[in-house]
């Protein structure tokens, strides 16, 4: 096929190689190829958020991307967040503080919260819902997310030496 | 939603990516942030048979100033100019407007090149960029042009680049002391497009009376709209209640909303009246500093 394309992609640190045609949208490659199904597939046009997903760092849409995009690149999944069995102290707010109820959008509200605390380590009340305005949650309210957040953030303080 | 097929080619340079566009011609699109082209392919409202990916092309993210103009590279994301001090310090205006486009994740990606270049009326730098009186660079075939941004929107989704042009920088000459601006946008919710908005730009003599003003309305018309009589109103007046208050009619009076499911238009029109109001008002606050 003409419009294949072999790409190499990091994976929550792991090589990941693939034939794929140009139009497969990441979080297709992330979900399908590669079988990583902490990442959900919502509403598929760019608006809430489920499908979140850190490429180099940054938070994107992963169904608003194609996966010849990705070619050479880093993406971080919320499979991605578990350190050697410990979950990350974003996954123990939200566990903590009941920052889900159905838990759909909760991959997408990690990996949004992550990006939000890696350039913004102690953000205000504001900062936290200005970091998750692009991810829609239709239980919590995001009363218990914003706690959630905060909880990882005091946590994430702890862990630096003074 | 799949996308139907398409042909997918990544230059490194943009004579490559030019050339690329000569040889596809209109079947062709470039892919710049694609938070509004992969959407569009997504719904078919967009069938291009070849995507030109210039996200590999060097150099064209940038934000700096040069030779009296403020100069950004058409490939810089959005939440670059979100976070660029430079911007937040002497542009608040185009600040105000990058914080409000879309929502965070969409940021990362979407460029101010492809905001422009893209033509939607209802995209947030346009009336920005006119309230500026920047300029954008097309590089084509025969090298650069630059394009007065008031002579750029031609219609809906219709811009002043030829089919084998790609937009290259934004150019606004840096604005004398005791200028600026701001933007105001009513959305439903974050990542909806405006209801309406507002973008105003002052600069004030040391008596404070008004010696240029730029007025730009986004997604009350097909294209946005220079509020050109407003404009025109200001110069020479001391911006108080008063004629903050005229100008934001004389704009209401330049809008041509239509009715959606936003609203109808005569809720737009007084949408622009009060948004033209809180941005010259802002603006004069901030240039008075």
């Amino acid at each position: 096929m003409a419009n294949t394309h072999h790409i190499r992609v990091r994976l929550n640190g792991v090589e990941k190689e693939a034939d794929v045609e140009a139009r497969l949208l990441l979080i297709h490659f992330i979900r399908d190829v590669a079988g990583q199904t902490g990442t959900h597939l919502g509403c598929d046009t760019t608006s809430c958020g489920a499908c979140t997903v850190l490429l180099d760092g940054q938070p994107i849409k992963s169904c608003t991307f194609f996966a010849v995009q990705a070619d050479g690149r880093e993406i971080l999944t919320v499979e991605g967040l578990v350190n050697g069995g410990k979950l990350h102290p974003l996954q123990e707010g939200f566990h903590q503080e009941h920052g889900l109820q159905c838990g759909f959008c909760t991959p997408g509200m990690l990996m949004s919260s992550l990006a939000l605390l890696e350039r913004n380590p102690n953000p205000t009340e504001e900062e936290i819902r200005w970091g998750i305005s692009g991810n829609l949650c239709r239980c919590t309210g995001y009363q218990n997310i914003v706690k959630a957040v905060q909880h990882a953030a005091a946590k994430m303080h702890e862990g630096v030496p003074a | 939603m799949i996308p139907p097929v398409f042909e997918y080619v990544r230059p490194n340079t943009i004579p490559e990516a030019v050339s690329l566009l000569q040889l596809h011609g209109e079947d062709a699109k470039i892919l710049s942030g694609g938070q509004s082209l992969i959407p569009m392919m997504k719904l078919r409202l967009a069938r291009p048979g070849w995507l030109i990916d210039i996200n590999h092309i060097a150099n064209l993210a940038y934000i700096r100033e040069a030779d009296g103009y403020l100069k950004i590279g058409a490939l810089t994301r959005e939440a670059d100019v979100e976070g660029s001090d430079l911007i937040r310090s002497k542009y608040p205006i185009i600040h105000d407007t990058a914080r409000v486009i879309a929502d965070p994740q969409v940021r990362s990606l979407a460029t101010i090149g492809g905001n422009l270049a893209h033509g939607d009326p209802a995209n947030d730098h346009g009336a920005t960029m006119l309230a500026l009186d920047a300029e954008v660079v097309a590089t084509g075939a025969n090298g650069e042009r630059t394009i007065p941004i008031r002579d750029f929107f031609v219609s809906i989704f219709a811009t002043a680049l030829e089919p084998d042009e790609i937009l290259t920088e934004i150019r606004i000459s840096v604005p004398p002391a005791r200028s600026a601006g701001a933007y105001f946008k009513l959305e439903r919710k974050v990542g909806d497009f405006a209801t309406a908005a507002v973008a105003a730009q002052v600069t004030l003599d040391s008596g404070g009376s008004c010696t240029k003003a730029g007025i730009g309305l986004t997604n009350v018309g097909p294209t946005p709209i220079k509020a050109g009589t407003a404009e025109a109103f200001l110069r020479g007046k001391t911006l108080d209640a008063e004629t903050i208050a005229e100008a934001a009619r004389l704009a209401m009076d330049e809008s041509q909303p239509s009715a959606d499911l936003r609203g109808p238009a005569e809720y737009k029109k007084g949408l622009v009246k009060e948004l033209t109001k809180r941005a010259l008002t802002r603006a004069v606050e901030r240039a008075s500093r």
